[in-house]
Formats: structure tokens, sequence, C-alpha cells
């Protein structure tokens, strides 16, 4: 498999050292030439290409039409977009992913035709937002094709859905409940599973029935953790 | 016209000034305030710093209520990116983009950017009055 990645900063750097250990082919490309020198001293003349991986030219050089995936990781958000989008564009790579300085941008990015956004500040935000016990409500994942999302609910002690059989709950077609974590097990439930104060549920439901669900499981003090966030 | 220009370099601030003297409401975005100088001492539109491809500052700048976008700042890249979040996102009738490399206006301009490239233009001017 043959990688490039743009930009030779920290990201870039370890990046590349970790693709090169694990045995892929791959290229880094940096601007500068002062840090280009850098990192041919630290890596190799093999792996290290100075130049501007937003141009059309440069990347045809480095053999961008064979590329496998193409991995953007500049300081710069306007830099990672186009050289993700030139190589889908003019080179037909199959895969690009961007690194998102600001968090705002991932939502745009995924509009715009990249097909993996990273973004270290909405990484950290959702581990911090998950470990917080006081949140009973999480949003684990977002499955932006099918608009649909995985959320993770726990029920209070002493909530009036403890006790409750699911088929009590008036939960829609799109709402399925696909496991429940009870103690050191797991539940596999029915409309007949009682729910009790510290189960752990995790349903795939749609993504605009959020918040009914929720009202529906918790009522409706419990604050939403969206995922990756707050973008 | 509503008009929204970001960078008011010399192109920017030229375009703010005519455009503005035409009778068209501007408001012109740029992250460095000394930028503003350029603006003519009769300049009726508003000013607002900051970057252009942050949403909030766009917002503030009136891009919902815009009828065109301009973006001529320095920076290909920037252009490129601002125009695509105001055309993806606030859906702005006309989107103007400015792009210094040709091959890059090239590509962007088959991906459904209007785009505008200074060298490409200023090469052919030059070229017809050497041919002349």
């Amino acid at each position: 498999m043959y990688v490039i990645v743009v930009g030779g900063g920290k990201v870039g750097y370890y990046l590349t050292k970790s693709l090169l250990s694990e045995g892929y082919e791959v290229v880094l490309t940096e601007k500068e030439k002062r840090r280009a020198d850098e990192l041919t001293d630290e890596l190799s003349e093999s792996v290290v290409v100075r130049g501007d991986g937003c141009e059309a030219m440069f990347l045809a050089q480095i053999g961008t039409h064979r590329a496998d995936v193409l991995v953007a990781v500049t300081g710069d958000d306007e830099d990672n977009l186009v050289s993700c989008q030139m190589a889908k564009a003019k080179f037909q790579v199959p895969r690009t992913i961007a690194r998102v300085n600001n968090p705002k941008n991932q939502v745009i990015f995924q509009k715009l035709g990249i097909d993996v956004t990273v973004s270290a500040t909405n990484i950290i935000l959702s581990l911090l937002e998950q470990e917080i016990p006081r949140h009973s409500f999480v949003n684990l994942i977002q499955l932006k094709q099918a608009g649909m999302e995985i959320v993770e609910v726990e029920i209070p002690q002493k909530s009036p859905s403890a006790g409750k059989r699911l088929r009590e709950f008036g939960l829609e077609r799109d709402m399925y409940i696909s496991a429940i974590l009870r103690g050191d097990g797991s539940i596999t439930p029915s409309a007949d599973t009682e729910l009790q104060a510290g189960d752990k549920i995790y349903a795939l439901i749609r993504d605009t029935k959020e918040t009914e669900f929720r009202a529906l499981l918790l009522g409706d003090a419990v604050p939403v953790v969206p995922v990756g966030g707050r973008a | 016209m509503n008009i929204v220009i970001l960078g008011c370099g010399r192109v920017g601030s030229t375009l703010a000034n005519i455009m503005d003297e035409a009778g068209h409401v501007i408001s012109v975005i740029d992250r460095n305030s000394d930028a503003f100088r350029r603006l003519s001492q009769g300049f009726k539109g508003k000013t607002f710093i900051g970057e252009g491809i942050d949403e909030d500052v766009l917002r503030r700048a009136g891009i919902e209520h815009a009828d065109a976008f301009c973006a001529t700042t320095e920076g290909d890249n920037r252009n490129i990116m601002a125009s695509q979040v105001v055309k993806t996102m606030f859906n702005v009738p006309k989107v103007i983009t400015r792009i210094y490399d040709p091959i890059r206006e090239e590509s962007y301009r088959e991906m459904g950017l209007e785009t505008v490239c200074p060298t490409i233009m200023g090469a052919n001017a030059i070229r017809q009055i050497l041919e002349k």
C-alpha cells in the first residue's frame, strides 16, 4: 500500500515513522526547505520530498495517481482540504484523510467530500465526555450515510424507567435497542425485558429521533452529549 | 447587491471601493485591521476582522443575506476553502474565487467554482501587447 503524508510537522513525522515500521510505502511531503532538510536527516531521502502537497504538478511527480491513501496533516485546515480535494479530483486517490485543526471544520470537510476527518480536539472532548458519569446519555457513533446513530443510555438510580418493560416505553420502529449491559453480563433485549437502575442500554436510532428517544427513556432533564463534542 | 469581500489587499480593497461607489452594500473581512487603510475615505461599507474560513466570522459579516461573495486573499487555499464554505453552507448565489495557481484554478473551475486567475490574465494581457 502506498501512502502519501502531506505536512512534516510532529503529526506527519510520527505518522510516517509508524507507517514505515508497519512496512508501508510512504512519502512524506514538506513545503519548507529547513523542515524538509531536518526530516530528511531523521528519516531518509527516499521518504521525504520537499514540495507543496496542494500543487497538482508536485503531486504528479510523487506518483499520487497510484497512491492508495493521502493523509493531509498540516497545521492549516485550508491546505489539508485542498490537498485532499486535489488528490481525489485529479488523481482519483480512493481514500483521503484530513486532519482538522478547527473542530468546527469537521462537518464542512465531510460535506466537501473528504473521506475521513480527524480532529484531536473533538476526540479528546468526546473521550472526556464518555468518561464523565453524570451524563446518562452518550452519542457513541454517527452513521452519517444511514442517518442513524448508536447511543448509550444509562438508567439512573430512582429512575421511573426502572421496573418498566421495554414494550411499555412506546419505542418507535427506528429505535432499536441492541443490547443491555447489566452488572458484568449482557442481555439480549426483548419486548418483555424489564429495565433496572444501572442498566446500560445500547441502541441504534434514527439521528432525528435522539431527543424523543432520550425523553422516552429518561425524561427531558438529561443533557445530550453530541458525538465528537460540540461541532 | 449585498456583497461580502474576503481579503482587503490590493484587489479586495479596490473591488470594495469600486462596488461601494457603485451603490452596493459592502462588507469586507480581513484578519489584519491595518488592511482596511486601503479603503477610500468615503467608504460606506462595513469592515470585519477575522478568518474568512470561519463560519462565525462569515455570519457576522452578513453572509446569510449576501447576494455575492468574493474571495480575494493572497492565499489560494484560503480562498478556495472560504468559497466552498460559503457555497455549501450558506447557498450564496454568486461566489467568485481568486486563485493564483493556474493548475489549481483549472481544477476548481472543473469542480464548479467560479474562478479568476490573475496569473493567466496578466500573462495574456502582456502577450496581447507583445503581439500587437
